[in-house]
């Protein structure tokens, strides 16, 4: 019979060793290190605030000077970071609402659907100048619109996750948190928030780097005749374009690695880490990912005596009330005084939230009347001046990717050097170097036509890259052998092992990619470099010429065309690509 | 007799389908957990055992019927009960000791108190030392033990367990089952009843006090019994291997009487699986029931179930769908327990792999309806395709989605093995065989050689 000490009473006295001391000392260091970044973040938040309910500066003069650009990567940062939070929030309610309420979730994830197909730059005009109507003396207005702008583009593949996490708990698990009594919160912290917690991470990853891409979109743009600046990096890197200034894009872009590196080292391996422990497999060893931060926040006393007098009472606190709660709802119950539910409120709630919805529906396609029917012309050609582009960037990532990625794969060395380079040119925002690229075309000869497709290619082909080594690294040496040894020639290796095996990585890369390219569409066809506007016919021309010069009927037809091509090719090609991958070619069936 | 814990009045599950007619899961039954006795609930698969379990712990409510708690309804009563899981359904996340702290938590429990029960728990269960460790890191039986733990942490009036060492090796399960048994009879722990899900008869006959059998389609209590030998109960006693002998007789044979037909609420009575269209296929695979026919021939063409499911090592979820499913083929009969080997069925067993492919074939049409339905309508369209979502339709008015899905997996298994049909995964379509004619290619396989 052991007893277990109860505290630091029990704490035995140890012999002084040297080792000892360093011991000690270290969670010292850990806590002044805590401190700082304590003492840091509260800074920034004051400084931030006092910035944003300051005047607002719609047209802010972006200084060209290397010392102002750690106080613009930091505004930057600050958008990001908040459209994150906003999102992991958004998205964990709207994964829940919808896997708890049958009533409604095919209609949710219908519309999940949607609105991740959905060009999120179509709402750059609409949400900016609600955000400033809304708060037009504040740079808080501004700064609201560029964060909501870069929520849209991150958290709908989040909801996703969260969504399917919570349709694939375990039954037995749900079952055991049911026969113990577990309270709606004690079953969301101890069950399924620890059971998404892997899937939100990855996917928290992969949006975040399209943060990136949105940043760089809505820091800086033209909106009818008014101008939106924003100060950050992404209006930086695009005045340094504008004003060819060769020295500040060399700044700017280094800034943005760093900041890419510093978030991969300092946010995600930590939190990769300690996701580790959420993983649900039966038994332990593997790889197992370590980091220092981590370390620095489980070990430090500080930290650890903070939690233990404020978090731990609290939530103590808040068990004890539930349990309390549910014990007075038991007597409740059997005392026969059922409380009557607000059934009566849902229906006219309902008709009214119907109502509205349709009112607008109606009148966005009203406005579609205003749409001359030539423009429906042009608007055709530009889909599918479009949609050859996306194709043909697809295929040209696909072409160069497939062969490189399968032979990083097959190379373990290799692999472990290039994976995370890789990775943080995924997570590069695309756009940055366009402007650069643009410039260079435009010397050899080539035009916005040809510029387009290098973008579309330059923000997917990572996708695709990391996808196809994952894959190649995934094909069993086994299989690789027995190919070694009956000699299969090498059309017959790509063509029995290496294609088949690579197949649902392949696709999962393809689908971000198209989805991708689509969006950078936007962007790519329609380009301001100098003064000068060049643009390229395509859909995602008339879509940024439409916002540009505020024709919001036009602008509505247009996205309403992309997300109609988003979805059909993800329901024609994508999906059925999907299933079979899922279906023939998984390797652990 | 004195007032029972948990007793449940005519529950029955069922499933609505569209139609009139319903999938009746379990027909209406009555049970009681009285104080003081190890309960055991033995049946084959698909008898609704974990279904029963669930309703009487009121993690499920019937379909008809009401379950009382001491006398009030289970649904508004402050119930007392834990389940020990058969795949532990330890949270991975939290280690051994916050496992065990997680239902005194969600009564509100304060922390010093909890973590002094927890940890006494622990002792109680042979893992102290463990608190700090995670679920991964523990083999199969501390896991279980863990699950325990966690059950007994809340002193629940009754123990529910749905097949608590299965997931176990043979040695793990004898010594765990042990110490449960220790633990209740030096009334250790407070519980006052323990109720047991098993397939495992030997375990039942070992632990149980009484033992329930059901039987199935729909599920059904066949007998209901009490077991008075002594503990510690010898395996190799005659009383104990003829308790074990008659729990075969009674799983095997047919019912004498069919159990009563429950009526719809507008009156109409509830169609009973054995009298329509489709048989249950058995979730057997033609190899295993070439390798029963073939030892059964070992013994003479006749010998007990149980004494072959001894031989094999197997439970009786193994044997028994491989015996229903040589039955059903006509290669077996069963009586009083036996098994006999039909002329069929000893020409089957004697046949090299080719001709017992054909005689299966010529058994299956025989006999399977749904196998003689697939191979018409392949014959029947220009392009010798059938898709499965038309089998899955009709299949589904009978059975529920889960035996539908696994009804048509065991009839593409025997179809491929049988070479009536070919199964395009991809495509989710029956296909026509390809047959290979053994006449026509003699010489690749000398050139081989």
């Amino acid at each position: 019979m052991t007893r277990l000490p109860d505290g630091p009473s029990l704490w035995r006295p140890q012999l002084l060793a040297r080792s000892q001391v360093v011991k000690r000392s270290w969670p010292f260091f850990l806590d002044l290190t805590v401190a700082a970044v304590c003492l840091a973040a509260f800074y920034g938040v004051l400084y931030i605030a006092n910035f944003w309910l300051g005047r607002a500066q719609p047209e802010f003069v972006v200084s060209l000077a290397p010392s102002s650009l750690p106080l613009y990567a930091f505004y930057s940062v600050v958008r990001i970071g908040l459209a994150y939070l906003l999102s992991l929030v958004f998205a964990v309610t709207y994964g829940y609402v919808a896997a708890y309420n049958p009533r409604i979730e095919s209609l949710m994830i219908a519309a999940l659907d949607i609105l991740q197909s959905i060009p999120v730059l179509s709402f750059l005009p609409g949400v900016m100048l609600a955000m400033v109507a809304l708060i037009p003396t504040r740079q808080l207005g501004l700064e609201m619109g560029a964060i909501l702008l870069i929520f849209t583009g991150q958290v709908w593949n989040m909801a996703f996750s969260f969504y399917s996490s919570l349709k694939s708990l375990p039954r037995e698990l749900g079952e055991a948190s049911k026969i113990y009594g577990f309270s709606g919160w004690q079953r969301f912290w101890q069950l399924e928030l620890p059971f998404g917690a892997i899937g939100l991470v990855w996917n928290s990853i992969i949006s975040v780097a399209g943060g990136w891409f949105f940043l760089m979109a809505c820091e800086m743009f033209v909106l009818g005749d008014r101008d939106f600046r924003l100060p950050g990096l992404g209006s930086y890197l695009q005045t340094a374009a504008d004003r060819n200034d060769v020295s500040a894009m060399i700044y700017g872009i280094c800034t943005v690695i760093l900041i890419i590196v510093a978030t991969d080292q300092l946010v995600w391996r930590p939190v990769i880490a300690w996701s580790d422990k959420f993983k649900i497999e039966q038994s332990a060893g593997a790889e197992r990912i370590d980091s220092p931060i981590l370390h620095m926040i489980q070990n430090s006393n500080a930290l650890t005596a903070v939690r233990r007098h404020t978090l731990v009472p609290l939530n103590e606190g808040i068990y004890a009330w539930l349990a309390k709660r549910r014990q007075a709802e038991r007597s409740d119950e059997a005392d026969g005084t059922k409380r009557h539910s607000a059934g009566w409120l849902e229906i006219p709630l309902l008709i009214a939230v119907a109502a509205v919805v349709l009112y607008a529906a109606a009148s966005a396609l009203l406005r579609l009347q205003q749409v001359p029917g030539s423009v429906y012309l042009t608007v055709l050609k530009g889909t599918i001046a479009t949609f050859l582009r996306v194709n043909l960037a697809l295929l040209l990532a696909a072409a160069w990717t497939i062969p490189a990625g399968v032979a990083i794969g097959f190379n373990p060395r290799l692999a472990r050097i290039v994976q995370p380079i890789v990775q943080v040119a995924a997570s590069f925002p695309a756009p940055i170097l366009f402007p650069i690229i643009l410039l260079g075309l435009i010397k050899i000869g080539g035009g916005l036509g040809i510029g387009s497709i290098v973008l579309m290619l330059l923000g997917t082909q990572w996708y695709i890259l990391f996808n196809v080594i994952a894959g190649a690294m995934a094909i069993p040496s086994d299989l690789k052998d027995v190919s070694e040894l009956f000699h299969f020639t090498q059309w017959q290796k790509w063509k029995t092992l290496i294609l088949p095996g690579i197949f649902p990585y392949l696709i999962t890369g393809l689908v971000t990619a198209s989805g991708g390219a689509w969006n950078a569409s936007i962007i790519a066809e329609y380009f301001h470099l100098k003064g000068q506007t060049m643009q390229t016919l395509g859909l995602g021309e008339q879509i940024s010429a439409a916002s540009d010069k505020g024709e919001f009927p036009l602008l509505l037809l247009a996205t309403i065309v992309m997300a109609l091509m988003v979805v059909t090719v993800n329901r024609l090609v994508w999906r059925p690509l999907y299933r079979l991958a899922e279906t023939r070619y998984r390797l652990n069936a | 007799m004195q007032e029972a814990i948990i007793r449940a009045e005519r529950v029955e599950k069922y499933y609505a389908q569209p139609s009139e007619n319903r999938i009746q899961v379990i027909s209406p039954t009555d049970l009681s957990i009285g104080e003081g006795e190890i309960v055991a609930l033995l049946g084959p698969s698909g008898s609704g055992k974990s279904t029963l379990l669930r309703m009487l712990t009121g993690l499920s409510a019937p379909s008809a019927g009401e379950v009382y708690w001491h006398g009030k309804p289970i649904a508004t009563a402050d119930v007392n009960v834990s389940i020990v899981f058969q795949s532990f359904a330890l949270f991975p996340w939290l280690s051994v000791l916050e496992n065990v702290e997680a239902p005194l938590k969600a009564r509100g429990m304060e922390p010093a108190e909890r973590r002094r029960r927890g940890m006494k728990m622990l002792d109680t269960v042979g893992l102290d030392g463990f608190q700090a460790a995670f679920p991964k890191e523990l083999s199969g039986g501390m896991r279980q033990r863990v699950g325990f733990a966690r059950a007994l942490v809340v002193e629940p009036e009754v123990l529910f367990m749905d097949e608590p060492f299965s997931a176990l090796d043979v040695l793990t399960a004898e010594n765990l089952r042990s110490e449960l048994l220790e633990l209740w009879q030096n009334k250790t722990i407070p519980t006052k009843a323990i109720f047991i899900v098993t397939h495992n008869i030997e375990e039942a006959v070992l632990l149980a006090d009484r033992i329930i059998v059901l039987g199935r389609n729909p599920g059904h209590v066949r007998t209901d019994f009490r077991v008075t030998l002594v503990h510690p109960r010898d395996r190799k006693a005659t009383a104990f291997t003829q308790l074990v002998d008659y729990i075969y007789k009674v799983l095997t044979q047919p019912d004498a009487q069919p159990p009563a037909l429950p009526q719809t609420p507008e009156g109409k009575p509830v169609r009973d699986q054995r009298q329509m269209h489709y048989q249950m296929l058995p979730h057997a695979r033609p190899g295993g029931i070439a390798g029963l026919l073939e030892l059964l021939l070992d013994h003479n063409g006749k010998d007990s179930i149980y004494k072959l499911a001894d031989d094999l090592a197997f439970e009786i979820d193994d044997l028994l769908p491989i015996v229903d499913a040589a039955q059903l083929l006509g290669f077996l009969t069963v009586n009083e327990g036996d098994a006999a080997i039909t002329p069929e069925g000893a020409e089957y067993a004697n046949s090299e792999i080719l001709k017992q492919k054909e005689l299966f074939r010529t058994a299956a049409v025989q006999n399977v309806l749904l196998l003689r339905q697939i191979v018409r309508a392949i014959e029947a369209k220009s392009d010798r395709t059938v898709p499965e979502d038309f089998f899955h339709d009709v299949l589904d008015e009978q059975f529920s989605e889960d035996e539908t899905l696994r009804q048509l997996e065991t009839a593409i298994n025997w179809g491929r093995y049988a070479e009536l049909f070919d199964y395009d995964a991809a495509r989710r379509r029956f296909i026509a065989p390809e047959r290979v004619l053994p006449d026509s290619t003699p010489s690749t396989t000398e050139i081989d050689a």
